[in-house]
């Protein structure tokens, strides 16, 4: 069984995140990053996979600047096999085709029974990349699995619907699976496991051999949203005022 | 450490990719694990022992030892990391670990016999058996030299008879490091086995400090053991002193982790409660007592920095031990003090850690040699004079 983890290195939870000059992004450079939450539980599916399993190789895969590095080590100090780092120093949280077609592009040689995604990353949350990377590669493709169960050649998944309702789907192999977070408890890193993520490799790929698209998608302005305080003082008789609230119950509030 | 608690001097540029991985990893465990449990445990007066063999399968026991000595073989600094973190919980955790590492798995490490290192070592880094430390006694603490346990040969045997007080773990462990003097006046020391005749232990009850940690008074009377379970490799006061430079070392690194806690909690409080027109953090005297708490803080935390390089180096002094010990425990007391009072009433209650802490570091400040005692050390260093008998 050969599972490649898609795992996005995103601001922390408890990161400042001040704007860019631009307005366009989060200012890199005062910003603490993490291993996108989803995405670990993710990793932890994989590694309860290949060991279920009894064989197999779980690959850590980022895309992204430099830094991006550290969630692969991180990726493979808690137990994944080996890496592949895709180096794209441009914007990654803009466009998930390009992204995905990127991905698509190195993934496609190695062959992968299985692609694990977090359900959607915590800074962008688009949630597309795990499903078009499985379009583009012709795999069978689920999203939001909350059970996993490998059967021969078949991956039996367990999704969580709308209201409280759950169905399984029945998927033949390779497949793109995308992975609700809390099916499972993350491992820590054993310091063993830290200590030995140095010695296991880490393929580059550098950019010019997976750009293979055009971006299409670009993020035009980043806000914080404003609050805004507005008073409005009714004037007139009662009947005016009246007619005004119901307008406003109606037109603004919507409870009417 | 940026994410992690103030880094004013960006400490955090100076550690590996690894020693940042292993001091997050503690953080996480402790504060998923641990901190949920703690004011239960400390309210009882219990350690949650549950926690021991999750504590060696992450490799936190005795973690810079190498791997074929129960340890992870991670650096100094990272090894520090790991008890910042742990302290950051308690320090209860981080004493616990402390005795494992530093006292008991280092000695059987350094000194023991190869047949002691493989009965013990692994399973100690394991946290499948726990070990304590007996040096300290009734009527000798800050001068170990005048202890009254005495080893005695007896053919191929020795008979332990004696005392030892104040040892965190003594009830609860397996394996006992008794250091003793033999009938020439030479100090020795031995493992002792949980259940040996003769051997017997019991707690220290109503501490108001280090409440979520086992405290006990060990007892010898006529011990019989082989000359196996003597640490072949050491004689004299060098075996246990050089034990608690290495304690010592993680002490230093913990009262960081310690006063980082308290720090965050008065920071945090200070900007979120109102009194008069604005928050409190917004008033001359709390910022100048914010400004003198950071300020202290980042200095400690160079100290244990640079400490934790020379020890990785080969060139750490235990002097220059004492110096960050000392240093650092008088810190965290006094950080863990102001943190209280910008927390005004709130602050006595278990709602916040600082008072626990408090509690905590006047053990901390007064054990592995007290603050005086690390002043003398240092005295006698820069003059070439002991000012304590010798």
């Amino acid at each position: 069984m050969k599972i490649a983890v898609l795992i996005k290195q995103v601001p922390g939870s408890e990161s400042p995140l001040p704007l860019n000059s631009t307005q366009t992004w989060v200012d890199e450079p005062q910003v603490t990053y993490t291993m996108n939450p989803p995405d670990n539980y993710a990793l932890e599916e994989a590694l309860l996979i290949k060991e279920n399993v009894g064989d197999g190789e779980v690959v850590a895969v980022s895309l992204g600047p430099e830094r991006v590095k550290k969630v692969i080590r991180e990726g493979l100090a808690k137990g994944a096999d080996r890496g592949i780092y895709l180096e794209e120093n441009s914007q990654i949280e803009t466009d998930p085709l390009s992204i995905a077609r990127s991905f698509a592009s190195v993934l496609q040689d190695e062959n992968f029974d299985l692609i694990l995604t977090g359900l959607q990353s915590d800074d962008a949350g688009m949630g597309q990349t795990g499903v078009l990377i499985g379009e583009l590669l012709g795999l069978s493709t689920a999203t939001l699995a909350v059970q996993t169960n490998i059967q021969d050649e078949q991956i039996r998944v367990k999704r969580e619907l709308e209201s409280g309702w759950f169905q399984w789907v029945k998927l033949p192999l390779p497949a793109s699976i995308s992975i609700q977070s809390g099916l499972n408890t993350p491992r820590y890193p054993s310091l063993k496991g830290i200590m030995g993520a140095k010695k296991k490799e880490i393929r580059v790929i550098p950019a010019s051999e997976h750009q293979t698209a055009e971006k299409t998608q670009t993020i035009k302005k980043v806000f914080v949203p404003q609050t805004t305080k507005k008073t409005e003082v009714i004037e007139g008789n009662a009947d005016t005022a009246a007619a005004r609230i119901l307008e406003i119950l109606k037109s603004d509030v919507k409870v009417l | 450490m940026k994410e992690l608690g103030p880094d004013f001097y960006n400490i955090t540029d100076l550690l590996t990719e690894e020693e940042l991985l292993i001091q997050q990893t503690a953080h996480d465990f402790v504060q998923t694990e641990f901190m949920p449990l703690i004011n239960q445990h400390y309210e009882n007066a219990t350690f949650p022992m549950d926690l021991v063999p999750k504590l060696g399968e992450l490799g936190f026991m005795g973690s810079a030892l190498p791997e074929e000595s129960g340890g992870a073989g991670v650096s100094n600094v990272a090894y520090g990391l790991i008890l910042h973190e742990l302290e950051r919980g308690d320090s209860g955790l981080r004493s616990f670990a402390s005795v494992q590492g530093a006292l008991v798995m280092y000695p059987i490490h350094t000194y023991g016999s190869d047949e002691q290192k493989t009965k013990w070592l692994p399973e100690l880094g394991a946290g499948t058996k726990i070990g304590c430390f007996g040096l300290t006694e009734p009527n000798f603490g800050s001068n170990p030299g005048g202890m009254v346990t005495r080893c005695k040969r007896d053919g191929d045997d020795w008979i332990l008879n004696g005392n030892k007080m104040w040892i965190t773990n003594g009830s609860v462990a397996d394996v006992s490091v008794v250091w003793t003097r033999d009938e020439d006046g030479i100090v020795r020391g031995f493992l002792l086995e949980k259940g040996m005749e003769g051997f017997t232990s019991s707690d220290i009850h109503g501490k108001l400090s280090l409440r979520a940690s086992v405290t006990s008074e060990l007892s010898m009377a006529n011990v019989r053991v082989p000359d196996s379970a003597r640490l072949p490799n050491v004689e004299g006061l060098k075996g246990p002193l050089s034990c608690l430079t290495q304690a010592r070392f993680g002490i230093a690194w913990g009262m960081v982790g310690a006063a980082v806690d308290c720090y965050n909690t008065a920071v945090d409080y200070s900007k979120e409660r109102k009194q008069f027109s604005k928050p409190i953090a917004g008033f001359q005297l709390t910022q100048a007592k914010l400004a003198e708490m950071v300020t202290c803080l980042t200095e400690a935390q160079l100290l244990v920095y640079r400490l934790g390089r020379l020890k990785d180096e080969g060139k750490m002094t235990f002097q220059q031990v004492s110096m960050a010990k000392r240093n650092n425990c008088a810190m965290a007391r006094d950080i863990a003090r102001t943190s209280r009072e910008i927390l005004g009433a709130n602050g006595i209650t278990e709602d916040y850690s600082p008072l626990r802490h408090m509690a905590n570091i006047e053990s901390v400040y007064t054990y592995e040699g007290t603050h005086e005692m690390h002043s003398l050390i240092l005295g006698q260093e820069v003059t070439g004079m002991a000012a304590y008998d010798t």
